[in-house]
């Protein structure tokens, strides 16, 4: 056991699957020297090389279509995109190109391409550098999307979405880089699409990922100092998503709120609300309800702790479904 | 052979002779080995010397690439196929370069390198699946080193340079060929695959068919300057050729990717060529263009030139043009026997290969849909 933050975890699984396989290379911007401007790879330009370590030109096309050019060479490409913001002028390679090649050639290529996004607002920046677009990806067939919540899940996550033989968006929530945690570095990591119960309850369920679990996770913390046993999901994958460990506790607390930074409008807790009602419509008490983003831009930073669910809105939400 | 040093320096258009081939007024400077007269020209800085077999194997891949072809557009129009983007008029452009690779290269075509592929030994049928709706491709790329067709115009730019970043990683000497057009030379993924190229010096040649025609729209439309001197300001040399001279097209490809292979980066080959018939078969040229801009072009047909050479310089006898002729009818037939018994695919593949290693929610549609399906049989079967 270690402790270290979500950051450093990151770091140091991108390193091991570097030492373990030859064919893995980072790509991205200012990811070399500078060690990404998160520093999420800090020290690995040294101690791997330009080879392996590859500082791209500014251009987020170009760095996924080269990477798929890299995958069918027999590399394993680790993006970074600097910014969720950012991935958009990617989006027609990821979504035309990555997510559908293995289809298109009916399986006989493989495309292990992992990028890695910095996600999620909260951390006081300008526009384009606060959002949350695993909506986009998870709508699209081929690509997998996963997102940690906490150092253990980012070390093994990571390690685990290098080694899978389909694209994986990975989504980091970076306003959780600096939190610290626990890491087992030695024992066998959960299953990479399972969902975890990070808090058993038994009143109401909180589904949540990335930066949202800790919300929750203090929300279910303040409910119990008024006797409401909250059980909070991690779900830690989006794509695919452990529908069946949302079911299972739900058919328990017979109630659920979905939670995420994104708008609530198609997102993640839109598809969650549809298939649990239609897999636990008798076990229902109360209609799933979204905690998340409103359908408008981003806002500026001096609002955005408005905007953001927060502990009060997610308790707001238990309230409502309680009261049901 | 030996390649332009210098073509990496901006150049300005040249008037008078280039080489040996008299420039006509108003055309552009490019390289050309062969007239449309049939006459065979020297080139200052590019030259080929065949052997008699190897002119007429390039005759003969253009004409059975044109056969094929003209097959598959009679197929569209008896409704076997649904779409088809013929190459007619591009032979020599698409021969010349495809046979200028060797099989460790690798090629990333756009969705109308009918003749490249057929350089690459992949089977013309494999083709027509996706025009015929049965799959988006479905070939193995790495059987010919040939990749999937791809249709989002210029994508396929990157990913040729993604691999050929991966060759020099592997210390292969190895190059790539990356096709796209004219139109494609406008997108943003094509001038990013030039600039990622460039800085990586990676082994790769950006091969643009210029057919003059991005569905409607005139290569006027796409760039103020030639295509090919757009690769001085990436810092790599491009060169015009001329598309329609096989024999000039293989000289520049074949030289474009050796020096690729010794390690002295991208080039642009610029082929400058003509989109005989439509953009597709949906596609109906008359509503932008003129007939005689056509036939213009018709005089300057890629085989027809090079059969008056080969019968001026008796390379070929009429034994042999036969003997093509007869092949081409074989190859037509076994296409449109083979088209028309391609199966309609199982409408469970539909959840086939979406994943390498599966998806859950993958798992339960397909189980669902294989459920309603079921129950649909059963329901017939009750009446």
């Amino acid at each position: 056991m270690a402790t270290m933050t979500i950051a450093k975890a990151l770091n140091e699984a991108l390193r091991k699957s570097l030492e373990t396989d030859p064919k893995v290379v980072l790509m991205g911007e200012d990811i070399g020297k500078l060690g990404g401007v998160f520093r999420i790879t800090d020290g690995l330009h040294k101690d791997f090389g330009e080879q392996r370590v590859i500082d791209t030109p500014l251009a987020e096309s170009g760095i996924v279509g080269t990477a798929i050019g890299l995958a069918l060479r027999g590399y394993r490409p680790v993006v970074e995109i600097q910014f969720d913001g950012f991935v958009f002028p990617a989006y027609d390679q990821i979504v035309t190109q990555l997510a559908k090649m293995h289809a298109r050639a009916l399986g006989k290529i493989k495309l292990p391409v992992v990028i890695r996004i910095p996600y999620g607002g909260g951390i006081g920046a300008v526009e384009h550098h606060s959002e949350s677009p695993e909506a986009y990806f998870a709508h699209t067939a081929g690509l997998k999307v996963v997102s940690p919540s906490t150092p253990q899940d980012a070390y093994w996550m990571l390690q685990q979405a290098i080694d899978s033989d389909d694209p994986v968006i990975f989504l980091e929530p970076k306003r959780r880089y600096w939190d610290k945690g626990e890491v087992d570095t030695e024992g066998i990591p959960a299953p990479l699409h399972k969902a975890r119960t990070a808090l058993e309850g038994t009143d109401l369920t909180l589904a949540a990922y990335g930066p949202m679990v800790k919300v929750c996770l203090e929300a279910a913390a303040a409910a119990a100092e008024e006797g409401r046993s909250l059980e909070v999901v991690d779900l830690r994958s989006l794509s695919p998503l452990d529908f069946d460990a949302v079911q299972a506790s739900v058919e328990k607390t017979r109630r659920l709120v979905v939670v995420h930074e994104a708008p609530v409008q198609l997102g993640m807790g839109a598809e969650i609300a549809a298939r649990i009602t239609e897999r636990c419509f008798y076990h229902l008490e109360a209609p799933v309800l979204r905690v998340g983003g409103f359908h408008a831009p981003y806002p500026p930073a001096r609002v955005e702790e408005e905007y953001l669910p927060g502990l009060d809105r997610v308790l707001d939400a238990v309230d409502r479904s309680l009261a049901f | 052979m030996s390649v332009k040093s210098t073509a990496a320096k901006p150049r300005t258009p040249r008037t008078g002779t280039r080489g040996g081939a008299k420039r006509r007024e108003g055309e552009p400077e490019l390289v050309q080995l062969l007239t449309p007269e049939g006459e065979r020209v020297q080139h200052s800085e590019y030259s080929i010397d065949l052997s008699p077999e190897e002119l007429r194997g390039l005759y003969r891949d253009m004409v059975l690439t044109r056969r094929f072809d003209a097959e598959a557009t009679s197929l569209q129009r008896q409704g076997e196929l649904g779409l088809w983007a013929s190459l007619l008029g591009q032979e020599a452009a698409q021969i010349g370069s495809g046979r200028a690779t060797r099989p460790d290269d690798y090629v990333f075509p756009t969705y109308r390198e009918h003749g490249v592929a057929w350089c690459r030994g992949v089977d013309p049928v494999n083709l027509l699946g996706m025009f015929r709706g049965v799959n988006h491709g479905g070939w193995d790329p790495n059987e010919n080193n040939f990749q999937l067709y791809t249709i989002v115009i210029g994508s396929q730019t990157l990913h040729a340079t993604g691999y050929a970043m991966g060759i020099s990683k592997d210390g292969a000497d190895s190059a790539v060929i990356a096709y796209f057009g004219d139109g494609a030379s406008s997108q943003g993924d094509v001038a990013e695959a030039f600039t990622f190229a460039a800085v990586y010096n990676a082994p790769v040649v950006f091969f643009c068919q210029n057919n003059q025609w991005a569905i409607s729209e005139p290569t006027e439309k796409q760039s103020r300057v030639p295509i090919y001197q757009r690769a001085a300001g990436f810092g790599f040399p491009g060169v015009r050729v001329d598309g329609n001279d096989v024999l000039a097209v293989l000289a520049v490809t074949r030289a474009a990717l050796e020096h690729a292979r010794s390690g002295q980066g991208p080039m642009l080959v610029e082929a400058f060529t003509y989109r005989m018939g439509a953009h597709t078969t949906s596609d109906d040229p008359t509503r932008y263009r003129l007939d005689e801009e056509r036939e213009q072009w018709e005089h300057k047909d890629p085989i027809l030139r090079l059969r008056t050479y080969l019968e001026k310089d008796g390379i070929a006898d009429e034994a042999f043009f036969a003997g093509v002729e007869a092949e081409s009818e074989t190859l037509g037939k076994r296409v449109r026997e083979a088209v028309r018994a391609m199966p309609d695919p199982d409408p469970m593949s539909i959840f086939e290969n979406i994943y390498a290693d599966g998806h859950a929610l993958v798992d339960e549609e397909r189980a669902q849909f294989a459920e309603y399906q079921a129950s649909f049989t059963d329901s017939t079967e009750g009446h």
